[in-house]
């Protein structure tokens, strides 16, 4: 059955592949990652916050950005960054952005709309027993949050939190639609280049297939790690 | 030093503090008891802020709790409060939990704090499992911890909510020990238990509450002692639990 496949097309475009494809892809899920998990916790504490309008707003925007398909999203920030940051500087002219600094400010804050609502879920894992023993020792609300709450609902929420940036990792091949190439984008050209479609693809799938598997083997063994005696 | 004044409070319809007035001195050692859903709890978690009230004020050695304008972490910081689950901070040891509050709080250094911990942890008999997590040690070594964590900001008075409801009755022992020698070396305490031989014991009021309203307020020897000149509720509660 593979008789006519040449599967050398990987061999004499492999550091293509990897070291522009899978780079780029690398560095924009871990970028993606941290500001998504960094906003992420911010949006989820407004979301939690017994000031209402900021509730309600960051409600609000996650529950919009969450109805949206991901390659949409791309396409709007791609065309509205420009102008928002023209209108946060009071410029003029639309502040130019190129296409890697728009997907990563788009996959930022896409991600971080999900991963509010796992870290909204891991805030209040925690039991609010600990909120009033932090309270009663005279911890303040950043205190309390960050030195009782935080490290138990990161601890609680550490395995959804990866698999969450497993799929994340998968998406990002949606940037084709900028025209940037990631790992993806990468053996797609080389795929076309050389007419080789079907050993590239099976390729990447068993790239993506290795990897994915070997992140939520960790994810497994970090559970066991950080898990607190309870 | 706490002065409860005419203090209700509601969650929604639902009046759980009725008009509660008390006032304990330096030294005292106040038992709060009463049936389940009396409102012991609430009025205790009160004292440091923890439940707001609607109406009423409470006076924490002059420094008013219901306030807006009062700096409640400092006044917190004064008044040591424990858990009937203990709450121990589990991610950490049993020396962090002892340090967090005295170094953020009080803005102690890492050694004074330490030293400090590990002093009262030693007064809890615990001084072996500084480093254990508090998943690691038994329901009674968890509460001296939690007490131990609650010494250590050197309170003007403690609040126990409870605090050998959640044991194994083996180990309410340990516990009370501990809290009759910080009641012998004079520490101020207000104390919702169930424990009566501790009340008995230690205490020198009790207060008996009974939906939400404070019943009986008197000394330790009229409560228990001149059970006729109590009222109804009080007479009934007593025959009930001394009768084990």
């Amino acid at each position: 059955m593979f008789a006519n496949f040449d599967f050398n097309v990987i061999e004499r475009s492999w550091r293509y592949l990897f070291f522009d494809g899978m780079a780029f892809t690398l560095k924009l899920t871990l970028l993606a990652m941290l500001g998504g998990i960094v906003v992420g916790t911010l949006l989820a504490m407004c979301r939690l916050s017994s000031f209402k309008p900021l509730a309600l707003v960051a409600g609000g925007y996650v529950n919009l950005v969450r109805s949206i398909p991901l390659v949409l999203v791309i396409f709007w920030f791609y065309f509205l960054v420009p102008y928002i940051g023209a209108w946060l500087i009071g410029a003029n002219e639309p502040v130019h952005v190129g296409a890697f600094s728009s997907s990563l400010i788009t996959f930022v804050m896409f991600e971080a709309c999900y991963y509010c609502e796992i870290m909204r879920a891991g805030i209040q894992s925690v039991s609010r027993g600990q909120v009033s023993a932090g309270h009663a020792l005279g911890l303040n609300y950043w205190q309390t949050m960050g030195h009782i709450v935080l490290p138990q609902a990161f601890r609680n929420m550490a395995p959804v939190l990866l698999t969450q940036t497993v799929v994340l990792f998968q998406d990002v091949s949606l940037v084709y639609v900028l025209s940037i190439t990631d790992f993806v984008g990468a053996a797609s050209k080389v795929a076309q280049r050389d007419g080789r479609l079907v050993e590239m693809y099976l390729f990447v799938a068993l790239v993506y297939f290795v990897l994915c598997y070997a992140l939520s083997s960790l994810v497994k063994r970090l559970e066991h790690r950080i898990a607190i005696i309870r | 030093m706490i002065q409860i004044n005419n203090v209700s409070k509601w969650y929604g319809d639902f009046q759980v503090l009725a008009d509660c007035s008390t006032s304990v001195k330096k030294g005292d050692v106040v038992v709060v008891c009463g049936p389940s859903g009396s409102g012991k709890s609430t009025l205790i978690k009160a004292i440091n802020g923890l439940e707001p009230f609607q109406q009423g004020d409470i006076m924490v050695d002059g420094i008013s709790v219901g306030d807006p304008k009062t700096n409640l972490s400092k006044l917190r910081s004064r008044v040591g409060m424990v858990f009937q689950n203990f709450e121990l901070f589990p991610h950490m040891t049993v020396t962090q939990n002892l340090t967090i509050a005295q170094i953020k709080v009080l803005g102690r250094s890492e050694a004074e704090a330490l030293e400090k911990g590990l002093k009262y942890l030693d007064r809890v008999g615990l001084i072996s499992q500084k480093d254990k997590f508090p998943g690691q040690l038994s329901g009674g070594q968890q509460q001296r911890v939690a007490i131990a964590r609650g010494l250590a900001m050197d309170p003007i008075c403690m609040l126990f909510d409870e605090p050998t409801s959640a044991l194994d009755p083996e180990m309410v022992g340990e516990v009370l020990d501990v809290m009759v020698k910080l009641a012998q070396e004079g520490m101020t305490m207000m104390c919702v238990t169930h424990e009566m031989g501790f009340a008995r014991k230690v205490s020198n009021r009790v207060i008996f509450m009974d939906e939400g309203r404070i019943v009986e307020d008197c000394a330790k020897e009229d409560f228990f002692g001149n059970p006729d000149a109590r009222s109804e509720r009080a007479k009934n509660f007593l025959s009930k639990i001394l009768a084990h």
